[in-house]
């Protein structure tokens, strides 16, 4: 089963500041060891939300707002995606990782196609199809 | 933490931490078979102290100290019982090397203990039913009610398959080290082989009611990614891994709604994992990059990337994927491949020129059986129009095939070439 793990944003990451040498290292080391336990698939760092957006929907209309957004706790600002055999080894391998001060980091188990296969009606199935063989052509 | 909750957390530690804790421990007492058990005795004393004690910071430097008490508390113990000289000795040596600072792990690196625990558990002088068991149990973690779900045999198969390669590694003194260049390619083949073993019984079950079982195929990929950090720089580990890589990532679309298998060309390709298709492409630029000649785990994944590239079936570089063939039938002299050759063939240049080379497969003995030959052959005849051969072609397909879902697949294409 596949987790993602959430790292939020902090002050420093919004200022665009980059972690120390220390921090990077032992983050290095971290995600070599996911790695060389054939744990993780991906995992990336995010820019800060001043280069972002976000887009509110009401009704037909779209209004953007741009970044930077303040409650930093929200801010998401990276990522790893794990393939793990259970819930328990993504928060053993979670305990691992080189944080500190309080920080809370989120598992979330991501959904598989097994998942909501039975909420899949033969109608959208068909849709999903439809879809594929459009893209498809498109690209 | 109620009590199963910590016995799961325990077996998530020993999941991610008995491949070093055993490999460690075979490099102190350079037997595998006594390193297993030192383990074990270790994860006996976590189920037993962890529930109250709860989980330690660094669970995986506790089991190894404790492995290591145990084991010469154990041995202490027999050494007085024992009467035969032999046995004393041998005791006492294990004593002597549990008992010692392990300054080798200070210099050393867990890694390469493992490096030298998977060749040694996929060494040739261990039958390749024994290396699949021995890796499956050592480095992939499992344990022997799951391989034995694996690879379909019972239990008490599996427990004597694991006992038996654990003597005769002993008994002909493998040693617990990686190869020298000299014999290294045979070797790592030896290796890369058992992975793939494993990967190909979970992407095409050979026997069963299941198609796919995908879970021994995570099995494979967690090993081919553990093997791709311990030897970045070898080609044809990176190969396989993008091989398994972007065959994985069509699992989902391969499987129908009702568990009938979906072939290549009717597979709904929105439904391929896209992130094991950017790893599996990335994975084989590496492969490339790395130089020499590509080998045939390099060329099979860059067969199956030209696949993974191609919206549709009609898009699909045919051409590249017949001079691909090419390159592996020339390196492996293998008829699997010239047929899989010829289906690539009859897609780039026509159902008539594959009919030749299939033709010519007939008569191949290797192939005599062999389900997928006129499974083939029916394909390439329904494209010629000839319905009535094609139909007898998927009949017989039919017969030679031992998997259950498969076998429905052929009947229902023959039953399509009925006029």
């Amino acid at each position: 089963m596949r987790f993602m793990v959430l790292v939020p944003g902090s002050p420093e990451s919004e200022a665009g500041e980059m972690p120390s040498t220390e921090l990077i290292e032992e983050m290095t080391k971290y995600n070599e060891e996911l790695a060389k336990a054939g744990v993780m698939l991906a995992g990336d760092g995010l820019h800060p939300t001043a280069k972002g957006a976000r887009i509110r929907f009401e009704g037909d209309r779209r209004t953007v707002i741009d970044g930077p957004f303040t409650e930093a706790k929200e801010i998401v600002a990276g990522y790893w995606i794990w393939e793990c055999a259970s819930r328990e080894e993504a928060i053993e391998w979670l305990k691992r990782a080189p944080f500190d001060g309080g920080t809370e980091i989120e598992l979330r188990q991501i959904f598989d196609e097994e998942d909501f296969a039975e909420q899949l009606t033969p109608e959208l199935r068909e849709a999903h199809q439809r879809l594929a063989e459009q893209t498809g052509q498109q690209r | 933490m109620t009590a199963s909750a910590t016995h799961r957390a325990i077996d998530a530690v020993w999941r991610i931490e008995s491949t070093r804790l055993i490999a460690g421990l075979t490099r102190i007492v350079r037997d595998v078979g006594v390193a297993e058990d030192l383990a074990q005795d270790a994860l006996v004393a976590a189920l037993e102290q962890w529930p109250e004690a709860g989980i330690p910071d660094n669970p995986g430097a506790w089991l190894m100290a404790t492995a290591k008490h145990r084991g010469v508390d154990a041995l202490r113990r027999r050494v007085t019982l024992e009467r035969k000289q032999e046995q004393i000795g041998r005791e006492l040596q294990l004593i002597h090397q549990l008992d010692q600072p392990d300054l080798a792990a200070q210099v050393d690196h867990v890694e390469d203990d493992v490096l030298r625990l998977v060749f040694m558990t996929c060494h040739p002088v261990l039958s390749r039913e024994a290396r699949v068991a021995l890796t499956l149990r050592l480095v992939g973690g499992l344990s022997t009610p799951e391989i034995a779900r694996a690879v379909l045999v019972s239990e008490g198969t599996v427990a004597q398959r694991i006992v038996r390669a654990k003597r005769t590694l002993a008994e002909t003194r493998v040693p617990f080290d990686v190869p020298g260049r000299d014999e290294l390619d045979e070797r790592l083949s030896a290796v890369l082989e058992v992975v793939y073993l494993v990967f190909n019984e979970g992407y095409s079950a050979t026997a069963g009611e299941h198609w796919t079982r995908p879970a021994l195929c995570a099995d494979a990929l967690r090993l081919g990614r553990i093997l791709a950090g311990l030897m970045p720089r070898e080609p044809e580990v990176h190969g396989l891994l993008a091989l398994m890589e972007l065959q994985a990532s069509r699992l989902r679309a391969r499987v129908g709604p009702d568990g009938e298998p979906v072939l290549l060309e009717d597979q709904d390709r929105s439904r391929w994992d896209g992130l094991l298709v950017q790893r599996g492409l990335a994975g084989l630029r590496r492969a490339e990059q790395l130089g020499g000649a590509l080998g045939p785990y390099t060329l099979q994944a860059a067969i199956a990337a030209c696949h993974a590239r191609a919206p549709s079936v009609e898009e699909t570089d045919w051409p590249r994927v017949v001079a691909l063939y090419d390159g592996l039938a020339a390196l492996t002299g293998s008829p699997v491949v010239e047929l899989n050759r010829a289906v690539a063939v009859t897609r780039a240049f026509g159902p008539e020129a594959g009919l030749e080379l299939v033709d010519a497969l007939t008569r191949e003995p290797a192939l005599r059986g062999y389900h997928l030959l006129p499974s083939v052959r029916g394909d390439v005849l329904l494209r010629l129009g000839r319905r009535a051969d094609a139909r007898a072609e998927l009949l017989r397909a039919a017969e030679l095939c031992d998997n259950e879902r498969e076998r429905t697949l052929l009947l229902s294409r023959a039953a399509e070439c009925e006029p």
